[in-house]
């Protein structure tokens, strides 16, 4: 046995570690200051005010409207969720599959309505799909309705906003999933006989499916926390979790009443992975076993 | 050169401590109100004579909400607004829970002379807008709907329906549509209120939020017919959308001006709040925008054309016709807990 030698290799690793350390130490310093410290001062107003009080909690675990509001939110989510999955998708493989020149058009195009402001876009829907809208009319004028249909100020409104927003944050994360994957399975797949629909769901899906859940995670998170659009296109009846928080400065004058429901909400969004990761194990769908 | 500069910038100095001693001697308060178009009417008609009358210097800042606002000054210890122009619940809420001084009518004789119901121990009303049932002209070119029954009568009036996605007024125009006579709605039935509004519920197509929102639904025929502000109506019917209101069973309402507990300047203060009510200032401010006066006394100055009185929401004969909110009602647990008991309503 010789004796042993300091690894060369490991003591540079541990310096780059340091460095790196040291490089995101102002990125995680702003996060803390900006980000953790203000939702926890947040989140103590909630069971604090004039000593401790759970008397916010309460009124969310017991009165309805809360309820409804968080039923119709996740229900709201995940529609947008699903819909962005089907119109992404397509989107992404495409953009997958082309020559570069066009695959960067169809990207450019994704990430086109980002230059917009939200509102501008929810405004822009307003206009396309209200009574005397322009879908409204071309129907009519096609002569294949007789009533204006009720397109906006309802859930269906919102839901087509907010697709229409989220929908580059579906996309990206697919279409980077799927450059990764080698395009050799595809031959290997149909040499071995298997028509393009099999290799697709045989070999395609099953690898896309990191994007899939980061561009659904990302959507449904994000889509959670709606504001703008809800209150806009909803007509008042579709009242979102961010609606109440706000709603609930305006009632109770305190910051406390408002952010318990932030809490609730962030804490449920936890709940559903974690369940979520119990039910499926997060490894196998990510190839890594 | 450079002792050239220093001895400029020493200059420049001197003259600046000139100036602010100078600003010191003179009286000056600082004035808050909404901003916009709003706030520049005010500057014209009230602000800028009332500073001249008194030879004091009104500093203005504005804020789309003022209350939160008044709620960190006043808890701070040290506010720096003086006089502050706000819906009159707010000024309510704020002398009730000690962020707003007691006023002494004995300084303020303009105040004094006006009616009860437009002042309280803690302010005095300084302009008026209304809740009005407006339509559109396209789809009731005639026989239109003239009160809140007939808002109600979706038979006898079909068409599209807006209400406002806030309890204040849409209560009061609940009860009226259910017969209660203008003048007798407080306090209000909260029960027979909510009970009105679920028959016409079904029969709303939004529930609007904003000013702007209304202003757009009627424009753009999403609706044939809403409550709406006054203002917002006439800009619209100004633009040459054919659209109108009724001042019949609106609901009259006003921010009014209010002191902060502990203001820097509390004697110039009540000295201005004095001047800001004085009638003829008052009756000035309806000539550069689309609301009534404060002050009723405003309508005998003669300033205001019998014409353009006609159009505005607090001139004697339209207030008449109209309900005037009760904001001490809706201050009152009752107008608290019946504010809460919205959302439940809407989501039902």
């Amino acid at each position: 046995m010789t004796t042993p030698v300091p690894d060369p290799s490991l003591r540079y690793q541990r310096r780059e570690h340091g460095l790196m350390l040291a490089l995101v130490s102002p990125a995680l310093l702003v996060i803390l200051l900006l980000i953790v410290m203000p939702v926890g001062w947040l989140a103590w107003q909630s069971i604090y005010h004039d000593g401790f009080t759970l008397e916010n909690y309460r009124r969310i675990f017991t009165e309805e409207v809360y309820w409804r509001s968080f039923a119709l939110t996740f229900e709201i989510s995940l529609a947008v969720t699903v819909l962005a999955l089907l119109l992404g998708y397509p989107v992404a493989y495409l953009a997958n599959t082309v020559p570069k020149g066009w695959s960067i058009l169809i990207l450019a195009l994704v990430v086109l309505p980002f230059w917009t402001s939200v509102l501008v876009r929810a405004y822009a829907w307003l206009a396309l799909l209200q009574r005397t809208g322009v879908i409204n009319q071309l129907l009519r004028y096609l002569d294949m309705i007789n009533e204006p249909l009720a397109l906006v100020h309802n859930t269906f409104g919102t839901v087509v906003a907010t697709v229409h927003i989220l929908l580059p944050f579906m996309v990206l994360p697919l279409y980077a999933t799927m450059q990764k994957i080698p395009s050799d399975l595809m031959q290997a797949g149909a040499s071995l006989g298997a028509s393009p629909s099999l290799t697709f769901v045989r070999v395609f899906l099953p690898l896309s499916l990191p994007g899939v859940i980061a561009g659904c995670t990302m959507v449904f998170v994000l889509c959670l926390g709606f504001y703008i659009t809800p209150e806009l296109l909803g007509g008042g009846r579709t009242v979102m979790v961010s609606m109440l928080v706000s709603r609930n400065v305006e009632l109770y004058n305190q910051f406390g009443a408002a952010s318990a429901v932030a809490v609730v909400l962030l804490l449920s969004v936890l709940l559903i992975f974690f369940a979520v990761s119990r039910f499926i194990s997060l490894d196998r769908i990510l190839g890594q076993k | 050169m450079n002792t050239k500069r220093n001895f400029g910038l020493g200059c420049a100095l001197l003259g600046a401590i000139g100036v602010t001693t100078a600003a010191h001697a003179a009286e000056q308060i600082t004035f808050v109100s909404q901003g916009g178009a709003y706030q520049q009417a005010q500057t014209v008609a009230i602000l800028d004579p009332s500073a001249k009358k008194l030879g004091i210097t009104i500093n203005q800042d504005s804020i789309p909400d003022a209350w939160p606002a008044i709620k960190t000054q006043v808890g701070s210890g040290k506010p720096i607004w003086d006089v502050v122009d706000t819906p009159t619940g707010y000024c309510l809420r704020g002398g009730e829970q000690g962020l707003i001084e007691k006023l002494d009518f004995s300084k303020i004789p303009n105040a004094a002379a006006m009616p009860d119901a437009y002042r309280s121990p803690h302010s005095v009303s300084y302009e008026f807008y209304s809740s009005v049932l407006a339509y559109s002209q396209k789809t009731f070119p005639k026989d239109a709907p003239n009160s809140w029954a007939d808002f109600w009568d979706v038979k006898k009036f079909p068409g599209r329906r807006a209400l406002r996605n806030h309890p204040i007024a849409t209560l009061e125009a609940a009860l009226m549509a259910d017969g209660v006579a203008p003048d007798k709605l407080y306090p209000l039935d909260v029960e027979r209120a909510f009970k009105k509004l679920e028959e016409i519920k079904p029969n709303i197509t939004v529930w609007w939020t904003s000013g702007a929102q209304s202003a757009q639904l009627l424009n753009d025929g999403e609706v044939d017919m809403e409550m709406a502000w006054n203002g917002r109506v006439s800009a619209v019917a100004k633009e040459g959308a054919k659209v109108a209101f009724t001042y019949n069973q609106g609901i009259l309402q006003s921010t009014s001006l209010c002191i902060l507990k502990g203001a820097p300047n509390l004697e110039t203060a009540v000295k201005f709040l004095n001047e800001a009510v004085d009638p003829v200032h008052q009756a000035n401010l309806p000539l550069h925008i689309d609301y009534g006066p404060g002050n009723p006394k405003a309508f005998e100055t003669g300033v205001i054309k019998p014409e353009r009185a006609a159009q505005l929401p607090s001139e004697p004969a339209n207030a008449a016709k109209q309900a005037l909110m009760s904001y001490a009602w809706w201050s009152s647990p009752a107008g608290e807990a019946a504010e809460k008991r919205w959302a439940s309503f809407m989501q039902k």
